[in-house]
This record gives C-alpha cells, sequence and structure tokens, in this order.
C-alpha cells in the first residue's frame, strides 16, 4: 500500500538570540523519518521538549514563531509539502490534513456557536454546501458520543463540558472530510474518567472514517491503545520506531524500555496506623455559603502517607485549604499532633504554621521568580529558627544535597531551573522548616513522567530519612497505590472510601472507586475496549 | 553588577541626570548673570555677550536655565517620588489585605479622580498659603491617585500567585509580603510609569507656574520660561525652545535610565544572560 504521508530526514531548525553574542541556530529536530498509511495511526511520543509538536506540526507544513523546516521532504500522497507556494499549502490546511490542539478550550471562539465552527473550515475550502456539511457534523457529532448530536451545534463552547469540547474539536478535525489529522495532546488536559470516554470516541471516529491520524503525547499507555506504530522521540531524534506491540511488549532501547516501566513501583503500606498525627473530624467547607465538602472525616498517621484521590471538583484541594487554614471550615475541626487547630490562619502560633508545609503543583508559580534558591530556602530556616549568615548557608547546601541537586543551584533563579529541580526547590524549602506534615498537591502532575518518577522517590527517601508524614493529593489512583499508605477516595465534596491501601484498593468496590481504578491507563493493548466494557458507571463528568 | 554590563543609553541618561543635577546644586556659582538681574535688552539673539540670548525682559537666558533647574528638578522629583511613595504603599496593602480596606482605599481613591485634577490643585493651592512644600505635596497628592491605580491592578496580579500564598502560610507580615514577595514582581511597570509620571509633573507644575499658583515669579523655572518667552516664537525669536529643550533632555535622560533599570528588573535571571 503507497504511503499516504512519508516523512524523511526531517531538519528543523531555530534561531536564538543570545545578548552579547552573535546569534545562534538551533537544530530542534534531527533526522527524523516515518510514514503513515491510509486508515494507519501513528503515535509520536517523547518527554517535553523532545520536538513531538514541532515534528507533528509539519504535516501542515508549519512552524511556530521562528521555528523553520530546514531539510527532508514531508510527502502526502507523493507531494512534497515544504516544496508547496503559500496557496498551495492553504489548499491543504483544514481541507486534507486538519489539527486536533491540546486545549480545546483555548481553541474554541467563545463568541460562536459550535456547530458553526465545526463546519468553518469545509465551509471555507469549498468541500460541501452549507446543508451538507451541517449533516455531516451531526453524524460526527454521533459517531464521537455527544449527547443531542442534533442540537449539540447550537450550544456555545462554555455551555459544554471539557470532554464534550475535545470531541467537538475532532468533530471540526473530521468535518472536511481530511486525509490525516495531527492530535497534539488531545486528551492530556481531561481527567481520567473523561480521558477514556474522549480516546474510545476518537478511536472510533477514526475508524468510522476511516482517517489516518498522528497522535502525539508523552503518556505511553494512552498511545498503545489508540495508535498502528509508535515513534520514540528524544531530545529532537529518533528513539525507537516500531509497532505498537514491539515497543510496548519488546523495547531494544533503555530510554524506551525506562518509559514502559515508569510506572512499576509499588510500596507496601506501614502496618501500624495507629500512631495518629493529623485527624480531620467531619469538616463540612465551601466558599460564601456554597458546600464544596461534606462531612469529611480524614486520619493520618505519623511518619506515613495518605493519598487523597479524586477527580477535579472533588475538592480534595479545598480540604487541603481547610488544612492549612486558608479556609476555615464551616463545621467540623482540625487536630494536630493530638491539639485542635485554630480554624483560621490568623490564629495558629508560629509553631503551629512551621510543622504544616506545603508543596504546589505548579513550582513556577509557588517561587517568587525574584528570588534565588539560596533565599527561598533559606527564609524558612530565618524566619522560623532565626538561622543567619555561615550556619545558614550551610544549612542551605544541606538541604539542596538532601534534595540531590548540590550547593552549584545556590544563586540560581527559578527561572534558570528546570521543571524538576524547581519541584525539588519548593521540596527543599518544605522541609527546611523541619514540618512533620507536607500536604502535596499533585507534585507531579505537571511534570514528565521520568521526571515525576524521580520525585516520587525523593519524598519516599525524605520520608524514611526524616519520619515526616505526607498527605498527597491526586487526581492519579495509580500514584495512590505506588506510595501511600492509606488512601481516601474523594467524589464530588464527599469522602466515598477512606482506608489503608490494601483494604481501599481490594473488592468489593463502590461503582466510583471502580471507575476510577479501571480509568487509569495500563501499558496493554485492547485495554481500551476492556475497560469500556466491563466498567458499571458513566464517566463522572464528561 | 559590573559598571560594564551598564548600556551606553544608560551612561548618557545618566551623564545627562548628573548635569542637571550639578547645575542644580552649585547654581550661583556656575551662572553668569543672577537669576532675576535685568542685563540687557529684551530677546537677544544668542552668541555674543550672553550665550543663549535674553528673555523677555532683557534677563540672560542661560543663567535663568540654571537656577531654573534647581527648583524645577527639585519640586518635580519630589513630587514624583512622593507620590510614588504614597501611591504604591497604600495600593499594595490595598491589594494584599483586600475586602474593607481595600473597598474604602479605592472608592476614595475613584472620588478623588472624579474631580479634575487642575480644578482641584487650584483651589487647594488658592486656600493654603503660598510655599514650596505645600506645592509639592499638592503635586504629590494628586499624582498618586494614577499611581494607585495602576500599583494595586499590578500587585493584584502578583497577590494571587501561590508564592504569595506561601508566604502567608509561613506566617509571614503584611510588611514582608508587600516588600519582599510583590513589590519586586511588580517593579518594571512602575518604573515605566516613573518615567512618564517625572515628565507630567515638570508639565504639571509649568501649567501651575503659569496660571500663577506654582513657582512665584522672578524665580524661575523652566515650564514658566517657556510660557513667559512663548509670545517671542511669534517673531521667530527662539528664546522658549531652550527651556522647552532642557525640559525635552531631562525627560529623556530620566526614561533611558528608566529603561535600563526596567531592563533589569524585568529580568527574571537577575541581569545575567538574558537581554
Amino acid at each position: 500500500m503507497p504511503d499516504l504521508l512519508s516523512v524523511r530526514d526531517l531538519k528543523i531548525e531555530a534561531t536564538s538570540y543570545p545578548p552579547g553574542e552573535p546569534p545562534k541556530t538551533v537544530t530542534l529536530v534531527e533526522g527524523v523519518s516515518f510514514d503513515v498509511q491510509k486508515g494507519k495511526v501513528i503515535g509520536l511520543i517523547g518527554e517535553s521538549g523532545a520536538g513531538k509538536s514541532t515534528i507533528g506540526l509539519t504535516a501542515l507544513a508549519y512552524g511556530r514563531g521562528g521555528v523553520r523546516i530546514t531539510g527532508g521532504e514531508v510527502k502526502l500522497n507523493g507531494q512534497d509539502l515544504l516544496k508547496l507556494s503559500p496557496s498551495g499549502i492553504r489548499q491543504v490546511r483544514g481541507a486534507k490534513v486538519c489539527y486536533v490542539a491540546q486545549s480545546a478550550a483555548a481553541a474554541f471562539n467563545p463568541a460562536h456557536r459550535l456547530g458553526d465552527q465545526v463546519i468553518e473550515a469545509t465551509l471555507k475550502h469549498g468541500i460541501m454546501s452549507r446543508a451538507e456539511a451541517e449533516k455531516r457534523a451531526i453524524y460526527l457529532f454521533r459517531v464521537l458520543g455527544l449527547p443531542n448530536p442534533e442540537t449539540f451545534g447550537e450550544r456555545y463552547p462554555h455551555q459544554v463540558s471539557g470532554g464534550q469540547l475535545q470531541r467537538a474539536m475532532t468533530a471540526m478535525a473530521l468535518c472536511p472530510n481530511p486525509e490525516l489529522i495531527v492530535f497534539d495532546e488531545p486528551t492530556t488536559a481531561l481527567d481520567v474518567t473523561t480521558q477514556i470516554d474522549v480516546l474510545a470516541a476518537i478511536k472510533h471516529a477514526i475508524e468510522e472514517t476511516n482517517t489516518a491520524a498522528i497522535y502525539i503525547t508523552h503518556d505511553l499507555a494512552v498511545v498503545a491503545q489508540i495508535t498502528d506504530d509508535i515513534l520514540v522521540l528524544r531530545h529532537g531524534k529518533m528513539v525507537e520506531y516500531g509497532s505498537v506491540r514491539q515497543i510496548i511488549e519488546a523495547p531494544t532501547q533503555d530510554y524506551t524500555r525506562a518509559l514502559v516501566n515508569v510506572r512499576g513501583s509499588r510500596r507496601d503500606e506501614a502496618p501500624d496506623q495507629s500512631d495518629t498525627l493529623l485527624k480531620i473530624d467531619n469538616v463540612t467547607a465551601g466558599y460564601g455559603g456554597f458546600k464544596v465538602l461534606h462531612d469529611i472525616s480524614l486520619h493520618l498517621p505519623k511518619g506515613q502517607t495518605l493519598a487523597v484521590v479524586g477527580e477535579s471538583g472533588s475538592g480534595k484541594s479545598t480540604l487541603a485549604r481547610v488544612v492549612t487554614g486558608l479556609l476555615p471550615p464551616m463545621q467540623g475541626s482540625v487536630s494536630f499532633g493530638g491539639k485542635t487547630l485554630p480554624p483560621a490562619l490568623k490564629g495558629r502560633s508560629r509553631d503551629e504554621l512551621r510543622r504544616i508545609q506545603m508543596i504546589y503543583q505548579m513550582a513556577d508559580t509557588a517561587m517568587n521568580p525574584r528570588q534565588t534558591v539560596r533565599d527561598i530556602v533559606g527564609r524558612p530556616l530565618s524566619f522560623y529558627f532565626g538561622t543567619h549568615g555561615r550556619e545558614k548557608t550551610e544549612r542551605v547546601k544541606e538541604l539542596l544535597d538532601q534534595i540531590e541537586m548540590g550547593e552549584r543551584f545556590l544563586d540560581r533563579y527559578p527561572a534558570e531551573l528546570s521543571g524538576g529541580q524547581k519541584q525539588r526547590v519548593a521540596i527543599a524549602r518544605a522541609l527546611a522548616a523541619k514540618p512533620e506534615l507536607i500536604l502535596c498537591d499533585e507534585p507531579t502532575s505537571a511534570l514528565d513522567p521520568l521526571v515525576a518518577e524521580g520525585i516520587l522517590k525523593l519524598l519516599l527517601k525524605l520520608q524514611e530519612d526524616t519520619q515526616v508524614s505526607y498527605m498527597f493529593i491526586t487526581h492519579d489512583i495509580a500514584i495512590g497505590l505506588a506510595i501511600a499508605d492509606s488512601v481516601a477516595v474523594m467524589h464530588r465534596g464527599r469522602l466515598v472510601r477512606f482506608g489503608p491501601k490494601s483494604k481501599v484498593l481490594s473488592p468489593p468496590f463502590d461503582d466510583y472507586t471502580d471507575l476510577l481504578l479501571k480509568s487509569v491507563p495500563e501499558m496493554e493493548i485492547g485495554w481500551l475496549e476492556k475497560v469500556l466494557k466491563t466498567r458499571r458507571m458513566e464517566s463522572a463528568g464528561n | 553588577m559590573r559598571l560594564r554590563s551598564i548600556p551606553v543609553s544608560a551612561w548618557v541618561g545618566m551623564a545627562g541626570i548628573a548635569l542637571a543635577l550639578v547645575c542644580a546644586i552649585f547654581a550661583p556659582w556656575l551662572a553668569p548673570h543672577g537669576e532675576s538681574e535685568i542685563v540687557g535688552d529684551i530677546w537677544q539673539p544668542m552668541g555674543g555677550q550672553f550665550l543663549l540670548g535674553t528673555d523677555n525682559l532683557g534677563r540672560d537666558l542661560l543663567s535663568r536655565l540654571i537656577f531654573g533647574a534647581r527648583t524645577t528638578i527639585f519640586v518635580a522629583l519630589a513630587a514624583t517620588v512622593l507620590s510614588f511613595s504614597l501611591g504604591m504603599l497604600l495600593s499594595f496593602t490595598a491589594a494584599v489585605t483586600g475586602g474593607l480596606v481595600d473597598q474604602t482605599f479605592s472608592r476614595f481613591n475613584d472620588l478623588m479622580m472624579a474631580i479634575p485634577t487642575l480644578i482641584f490643585a487650584l483651589v487647594v493651592l488658592a486656600v493654603l498659603p503660598q510655599q514650596l512644600w505645600i506645592l509639592i505635596l499638592v503635586m504629590a497628592v494628586l499624582d498618586s491617585t494614577r499611581v494607585y491605580r495602576i500599583g494595586r491592578a499590578v500587585a493584584l496580579d502578583v497577590a494571587v500567585m501561590e508564592f504569595v500564598e506561601a508566604a502567608r502560610l509561613r506566617g509571614e507580615g503584611t510588611g514582608w509580603i508587600i516588600f519582599r514577595e510583590i513589590l519586586p514582581n511588580t517593579l518594571s511597570p512602575l518604573l515605566a510609569e516613573f518615567g512618564l509620571r517625572f515628565a507630567f509633573s515638570i508639565l504639571f507644575l509649568s501649567t501651575l507656574s503659569f496660571l500663577g499658583l506654582g513657582i512665584q515669579p522672578p524665580a524661575a523655572d523652566w515650564g514658566g520660561m517657556v510660557k513667559d518667552n512663548k509670545d517671542g516664537i511669534i517673531f521667530g525669536i527662539s528664546a522658549a525652545l531652550v527651556p522647552g529643550a532642557a525640559i525635552a533632555i531631562l525627560t529623556i535622560c530620566v526614561n533611558l535610565v528608566v529603561d535600563w533599570l526596567m531592563k533589569r528588573t524585568s529580568s527574571l535571571k537577575g541581569g545575567r544572560g538574558d537581554a
């Protein structure tokens, strides 16, 4: 079968302008070749900065600001897209090759109805009449499993959920009957239970319309469900290229092996869970009269980890705000080390504040960009312990060693650190206060899988060294499984299930925990179909 | 900070400001004639006995320019610095504290801004005794309403960031949050505003002088000198342009320095390695 898209020896460059130096040409992608046949799906996988989006966009002969495609060829049906004139490329974009972006919420114009936006490109290219296009849109809405396909197009973007919006965007891409669609992380921003619905819808639609696709993601387990071939990328170069089965079951490269095994680690729970450090009693809390949390009771033993698992909107971050005192509860109380904590931040003593520290999801915004690592980590030392001068510097160095970074980072600003390093510095800042409890609010969900794995291992090591307790808030029940001693599952502000890990995660399950557990993508071909057949509950807020 | 990393434009700006300051400080020794001494015919051309010519009353323009630097720079700078201190302190307090404090400050600020600045200044200055510090204070208070608006807007953006929340959780006081967490992150837009406000202060001062409520004659100030000599322009006499040029050059110099400071403060790497 002739190749629909054939990319040969692709080279992509950009120019950077360091101050006081001549401009430098940076090679972003080099020597990448792959093929896509009609009706097949190829997965581009890699960490951030691997060049996967950049490569995906070359299928539309497009380079993002400042990026130039300088070598190789991109042939669609034997025609080299890179040699086309601008008007020739316009005939291809949006007609033969379409694009689905990561954030559908940002990609739709909020001022127009979904239906008009879905058929816009089709009409522009004169592929169908308006009536035909509308008919096709309704057909696609139905194939993608959207509710009320006949009237769905009359809604505005803010009237539908994130998962539905992502599917509407897929419909927009499929509408002109293109030969190839580029999916750029279409499910990354969605909740796990929504993700599998969208994945299933995309897969079904691709099969139904017999369209070829390039599927870009950082999650190997997701890509395994939907693609035929996988291309693993790192630093803009090809690491491995083969069929899904070969990559998942018999990877030949070390890097691919690391990606496949990334969720391998698991920890046994602590046997004794009696020595309670944090106790949350019948807490009800909310904003301005609206209740977000309903009657939550939890406890966390000393030196152990409690994973609070739930999807967005489940109230897990609100629970953290109650514990920190940022949001005084309407009812109930929080006790710490046997004593009831004052409900509001203002009422707590400096020592009470010291004992509970927090790590945020986005380390970028959790650290003052104008302070150096020395200031960031050193401030809790001088604030809580009055440490100054050389003693303080020594202690900061010690802490930097503990997070496996070292003293050469002392005078760096956050902008000069990578994502994983920033999160490590945030951990060091929390540790500097010698806390008994660290609240971790999704500390790994903004990181690449291998980097996230490193952070989790560091947290576990620090727990062994310092006997600190973690309340670990996450949407990913797999992380809960990996590091927690006890698990609390939350759904719409209520506690669904709570107890030691072994008890919570063994049957019989309630419907929601069952759904959550089954929604975690596994590195197994055919997993998606199996899950859809066996689950008992529709996803929560798709 | 290395001296070599300072760009040429900033050096030019600093030289210009230094020159103006030297003139202001050593005016009696530098000026060839007295401030209000009538030394020749009116509107004598440049060159010859008087380097920049004479003004509408026959006073030496160069001497008046040098003496004028005193009042102009002192009043404008003092008013701007004061208005910024006041505006930033109040706006940051409002942004950090929120609630009733924020509402009170902001609504009072709206009230002040609802009254036309010039009319407000005229009324207040006409009632109060004519002293320099009162003039500076009135200019500063009126200008601080603008600073307050900008300051509150930029500080609100920063105050909701997680690192501010982290500081609150640590138990830091309002002072630390304002000066250590928020101020360094809002300096760039405020510095840009400072450069602009300084120029406006000079213009505002000259407006007041023209209306008889600013610097009182025969004391010289640059804005007042433009007004004094503006009629000469009709007869092709350039006397009004000289103090005008002085205002323009000083403003540009201040902005050159501010631009450089802004570049430094907007850098997230402490001015190392990024443009």
